[in-house]
């Protein structure tokens, strides 16, 4: 596995639904420790384009190399997954264990750590996510915020180099969304290497390195936040940021 | 109806009978208190066991032919998917009777024919007859179960490095199980009273002990009576139980 100077390194992808485009000759390249946030319309791609980057979405054309490994076999796919947490938009934890069971559930069975370690390792991030008190709690017995902190916790306790987050506070109630994101941006300054899918704008000037906007599954404009926000080169760019400034 | 009414309606039956002009009615030939009577149900409850018997072990065989042919039936290939498919079908499409038949008459000779030396009694006829006809409806239980279990748990299990066993074992099947067993349960009353059918293949289950008796004693209203009765206790006491499992079920799903 040769080391390149990237995290995720994507070039010519392309993905169908069907004979629906989703992607569209998507080429992008994250640098080691860079922070991404993408965003665009409802069903311009985002999702799909960071599915396919642990191939929850199978692609059908293109080069995707994770952490210097080429996605070409299961036993890829599997080392990538290895190297990359998902948060996702819903949380999908895992409502029949408890907190503490949710988070050593990957390190105990995939990874063969044993029970005390799991343990210790996951209070050690939900201390981190700042919710170590809620440990033998079922999932449904916190609010969404905090559910949302466990999950990031979940991946966390994985070690991945990357973190890819898929609208992480779309499903939250408005109070809850800050409490959320102050946690990604921790993890951004600790130098997580992400992708964030969001419309928080705020979170996009805290804590981006590079603005990637999508409509109709093609990679429409990227930049800097600053120049993203102050001097959007494109007519779509700039009415979807309208639109998204109003709110 | 409810079950109180059934009960109801039954007992209506029996004090009829009882207090009825002679010769149209006649328990005495199931009347505890009278020699003959005694033996009579006696000989006709001893049929409990073996109904139990067939129908619990039918009961656990089905339900595991029907995760055998669940698992594949989900697979996202469809090359894998077809057999468990053209299984369902077809187990579903053939009457219990005409199976049974095959299965005790036309079975060993099949498996004689391929140097297989097995001969099949009329309990393990029933058995396989009776577990391979569930299957087909154990197996979709499983699958809807299974299904019904959010495509968001299976990629979490993904992205925290589990493999499909243990996405299974750990995530999907625990949470599965909860919507699986009552309606499994349900399924278990239909192989009770399908259990009937062993009755013709010389199974001295409930239904044969009572064909048996209504030959010698011709008191068909009584027997048959009594034998309903059986099958409605028996039927009743499973229902009560999926009621229960249901109930429990549910209310830890929504902790
Ligand atoms: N499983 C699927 N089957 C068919 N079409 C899909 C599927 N998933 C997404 N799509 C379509 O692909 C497009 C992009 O979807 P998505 O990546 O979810 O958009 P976004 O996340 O930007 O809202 C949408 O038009 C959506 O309808
Ligand atoms: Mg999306």
């Amino acid at each position: 596995m040769s080391k390149t100077g990237n995290a995720i390194e994507i070039s010519n992808l392309n993905k169908w639904y069907g004979d629906y485009q989703a992607l569209k000759n998507i080429d992008l390249n994250v640098a080691h420790g860079e922070r991404i946030v993408v965003c665009g319309p409802s069903g311009s791609g985002k999702s799909t384009l960071i599915r396919c980057v642990n191939s929850l979405e199978e692609h059908d054309s293109g080069r995707i190399v994770v952490d210097g490994i080429e996605m070409i076999d299961n036993a890829s796919i599997n080392a990538i997954r290895s190297e990359v947490g998902m948060v996702f938009q819903q949380f999908n934890l895992f409502p029949h264990l408890t907190i503490l069971q949710n988070l050593t559930l990957g390190p105990m069975k995939a990874r063969g750590m044993s029970k005390a370690d799991a343990e210790a390792r996951a209070m050690k991030y939900l201390e981190s996510v700042r919710i170590p008190d809620q440990a033998h709690k079922k999932p449904s017995e916190l609010s969404g915020g905090q559910q949302q902190r466990v999950a990031i916790a979940r991946s966390l306790c994985m070690e991945p180099k990357i973190m890819l987050f898929d609208e992480p506070t779309s499903a939250l109630d408005p109070e809850m969304i800050s409490e959320v994101l102050d946690v990604i941006v921790d993890l951004a300054e600790e130098g997580m290497t992400m992708i964030v899918v969001t419309h928080e704008m705020g979170f996009a000037r805290r804590a981006a390195d590079r603005m990637i906007f999508m409509d109709h599954g093609e990679v429409i404009e990227t930049g800097t936040p600053t120049e993203f926000f102050e001097v959007p080169k494109t007519e779509r760019c700039k009415q979807f940021l309208s639109q998204i400034l109003q709110h | 109806m409810s079950t109180r009414n059934i009960l109801l309606f039954g007992c209506l039956i029996f004090v009829a009978g009882c207090s009825s002009a002679p010769g149209t009615w006649g328990w005495y030939v199931i009347d505890p208190r009278t020699t003959s009577g005694y033996n009579n149900i006696r000989f006709l409850l001893n049929g409990f066991g073996a109904t139990i018997l067939l129908s619990v072990i039918a009961a656990a065989m089905s339900m595991v032919i029907g995760m055998l042919v669940a698992l594949p039936g989900m697979s996202s290939n469809r090359w894998i998917r077809l057999p468990s498919r053209i299984y369902i079908e077809f187990v579903r499409a053939i009457p219990l009777l005409p199976m049974l038949f095959w299965v005790f008459y036309g079975l060993p000779v099949v498996l004689k024919s391929m140097g297989i030396n097995i001969s099949i009694d009329a309990f393990w006829g029933a058995i396989i007859t009776l577990a391979i006809s569930d299957s087909a409806f154990t197996a979709e239980i499983y699958r809807s179960g299974i299904q019904s279990i959010a495509k968001g748990q299976t990629e979490a299990a993904k992205t925290v490095g589990l493999n499909y066993r243990q996405t299974m074992r750990y995530v999907i099947l625990p949470q599965a199980i909860r919507r699986i067993l009552p309606p499994l349960a349900n399924q278990f009353i239909y192989i009770v009273k399908m259990s009937a059918f062993a009755s013709v293949i010389g199974m001295q289950e409930l239904t044969r002990r009572a064909n048996e008796l209504v030959v010698t004693e011709y008191r068909p209203l009584e027997i048959y009576t009594l034998l309903i009765l059986e099958y409605l206790v028996l039927v009743l006491i499973i229902s009560f139980f999926v009621r229960w499992l249901e109930r429990k079920m549910g209310s830890d799903e929504s902790r």
